[in-house]
């Protein structure tokens, strides 16, 4: 390679460093192939999920023949291929606080490609406790968004997620990709960039993307860069914080409380005997621009806005639902929380739904 | 004194529009007031704001021409 800047010493950089990907999904599997390409040293990739077919829009580094087959041993036989160079570590799990200190350790550098809060905050933390840069990445509808945190400069506090948002979002607040769908060259877009910033801060060529937070309009093709400064209201994050913080939910207790409300969860025939009876309400809790439009005569308000307005829901029984069955659980437990009334969520969705009356016809 | 407001992610959910424009408001406090008026779900949504491109801790004065970003937290991947 001749590019100016770029030579000898930066590729035993790359040859020398250590980075971990977490997540191989949409963002993880690009970041991963220019990584490789780029002759990282050692990868280690680190997800528990088997390729679906639902993923293959936006991982194109699997194909419709590895349905069922682990990701990280796919992605792993895959980077050996590109290139035999490349020390690959295969981690087939999901991060969490037993496992993560231990394996960030490992690192110089580690790529945020998870697609929840609870990964998203467990790295965040333990990379800060540990001292190590890492390359956030995420998306939401058409945008994605990429910063560089915890990358130490002499005398800066060095910002990281947390000086954004100092406490982990609510379980299920917001839909994910697998719910709502995702254009799939938007996170590899996003994958892209990460990769970039983890070969800069490895060769520290140019100037990383530290203390900035780039977001990505892929309606508009515009980039929206915002200035971030450190939040001196955040908590001291050391092992006795990750320790005691429960990622799974939400530090806020009405959010927890929520958690352990049981609700019913009911299948498409049970769904479609409640459906009949006039005394059930029908609650769609999509978004107002989610599809597909459905046939039977419901009320919506989007999850978004249900906590304001649950004052508007009738005082009988409730049926949520939604397109997979994941925000219905939560709506349902709030309703039945706020409410005082039964309530039931459709287990699948709308998704099992048509899949059912549509192989009826 | 018109300001420009800008909306990511799921808070385009609530406004369904990316951008609008408010006028009248000193400073981001009053801003946002006027913005939960508008949009009271806004009101239970986490996000930081930026002014001109630059994430705000405190309340700042608005003038002319100002942008205004609100940004929650993007999770998906």
């Amino acid at each position: 390679m001749i590019l100016p800047g770029f030579g000898s010493e930066a590729q035993g950089k790359l040859s020398q460093a250590k980075v971990l990907i977490v997540g191989m999904g949409g963002l993880g599997c690009p970041a991963l192939q220019y990584l490789v390409g780029a002759g990282v040293g050692t990868i280690g990739i680190m997800d528990a999920d088997k390729i679906s077919k639902s993923n293959l829009h936006r991982q194109l580094l699997f194909n419709e023949n590895e349905l069922g087959l682990l990701k990280v041993s796919v992605a792993a036989k895959k980077a050996k291929a590109q290139n035999s160079f490349v020390q690959m570590e295969e981690y087939p799990f999901a991060i969490n606080q037993n496992n993560a200190t231990e394996i960030i350790a490992n690192y110089d550098l580690v790529i945020d490609a998870t697609d929840n809060f609870s990964a998203k905050y467990l790295i965040n933390d333990v990379c800060v406790w540990l001292k190590k840069p890492f390359v956030f990445g995420a998306v939401s509808g058409y945008e994605g968004q990429v910063a560089v945190f915890n990358s130490a400069k002499a005398g800066v506090v060095p910002i990281h997620y947390r000086h954004l948002f100092p406490v982990q979002p609510a379980v299920n607040e917001i839909a994910t990709c697998e719910e709502t769908g995702v254009v799939g060259v938007l996170p590899g877009i996003i994958g892209t960039m990460q990769a970039a910033e983890a070969i800069k801060l490895i060769t520290g060529i140019g100037n990383p993307l530290c203390d900035r937070l780039l977001t990505y309009d892929f309606l508009t093709a515009r980039w929206f860069d915002i200035e971030i400064n450190s939040n001196e209201e955040i908590p001291a994050i050391d092992e006795h914080f990750i320790n005691t913080t429960n990622y799974q939910i939400d530090c806020d207790m009405a959010e927890s409380d929520v958690e352990d409300i049981d609700i019913d969860e009911i299948d498409v025939s049970q769904f479609l005997e409640l459906k009949s009876d006039s005394n059930v309400f029908i609650l769609d809790v999509r978004e107002l621009h989610e599809y597909p439009t459905i046939d039977f005569s419901h009320a919506q308000i989007p999850m978004s806005t249900l906590k304001e307005l649950m004052h508007q829901l009738p005082a009988k029984p409730i049926c949520v639902i939604c397109h997979q069955g994941i925000r219905s659980v939560y709506a349902a437990q709030l309703i039945k929380l706020h409410k005082q009334v039964e309530a039931y969520s459709l287990r699948g969705g709308l998704t099992a739904y048509f899949n059912k009356v549509n192989n009826e016809q | 004194m018109e300001i420009q407001v800008i909306f990511f992610g799921s808070i385009i959910d609530i406004t369904n529009t990316n951008q609008i424009m408010i006028n009248d408001c000193i400073d981001t406090q009053s801003l946002m007031n006027e913005l939960i008026a508008q949009f009271p779900s806004i009101g239970n949504k986490k996000y930081f704001v930026a002014v001109n491109q630059k994430m705000i801790q405190t309340n700042t004065l608005l003038k002319t021409g100002d942008t205004v970003a609100l940004m929650p937290p993007f999770s998906g991947g």
